[in-house]
């Protein structure tokens, strides 16, 4: 199962801002919660997370356990060339993930 | 018959008085950004425009868990002030810096939507910071029926 679900339009116009959805797998877990043995379940939570069209940030976010688990993002980036948009995260785990995803424009 | 009529008229009339009354913010209260430290600590005394940002969450919310949000900032923007960030700010929740949006390139488009998890009845605040220094803030109210249980006591 892929780590996160990334919608962008088929075909973008250029100079015009485009939509951008993505869905991440995580539980985003508060720190708050314990596990059936009463156990404290560590915080883990995606911390900064950031968007780059053609190696460059257009868009970036630092979240917190106020964001719901799976977190979904929706945001505009506005089209310049055609070329690739990378996503990365960065979990209080340590985890570092990217996905990328392909942008036509015309 | 013709009394009927008449009353009806004065009712259309009244209405249409009603309808010329300027319109009242169905949420007076909200007009002024709620007391929340770390806020505080951010606007360092500074004082916001309580225009042109739109924070957007259900005014009733059956779980606290995943409610959604959206903000927004009015344009158009270029060759004027460009949205730099946009921060949200919990007054109930543990962590009250829910989050920061940052464009490191101007959009035309800013529009940001999530989906937030509040423990408990609270307002929560949205402000967008501009290129050229200056602040906008928007705080809705949100009515939570069952908590997100955030930090165990809820």
């Amino acid at each position: 199962m892929p780590d996160a679900r990334i919608t962008i339009p088929a075909k973008v116009q250029r100079g015009a801002p485009f939509e951008v959805r993505i869905v991440i797998r995580h539980p985003m877990e508060t720190g708050y919660r314990t596990d059936e043995s009463g156990k404290p379940i560590a915080r883990n939570v995606i911390r900064t997370f950031v968007c780059r069209y053609n190696g460059e940030p257009v868009f970036s976010a630092r979240l917190s356990p106020g964001i719901a688990a799976n977190p979904y993002l929706r945001f505009f980036v506005t089209a310049r060339e055609s070329g690739e948009l990378v996503f990365e995260w960065q979990d209080d785990a340590g985890a570092s993930v990217s996905e990328r995803a392909a942008l036509t424009v015309t | 018959m013709h009394g009927r009529f008449e009353g009806r008229r004065r009712l259309l009339g009244g209405a249409a008085t009603l309808a010329l009354v300027p319109w009242l913010p169905a949420r007076a209260a909200d007009a002024e950004l709620p007391y929340i430290p770390a806020l505080a600590a951010f606007l360092a005394g500074r004082t916001p425009r309580w225009e042109r940002i739109r924070l957007e969450l259900p005014r009733l919310a059956d779980n606290g868990q995943s409610v959604p949000m959206k903000i927004t900032v009015d344009g158009p923007f270029a060759p004027g002030p460009t949205v730099r960030a946009l921060r949200l700010f919990s007054q109930r929740n543990p962590v009250p810096e829910m989050a920061v949006f940052e464009y490191p390139v101007p959009v035309e488009r800013v529009e940001v939507e999530s989906r937030v998890r509040l423990a408990g009845t609270q307002r929560i605040a949205a402000v967008a910071e501009m290129s050229d220094g200056t602040l906008c803030a928007n705080a809705v109210e949100v009515v939570v029926t069952i908590d997100a249980c955030l930090d165990g006591t809820g």
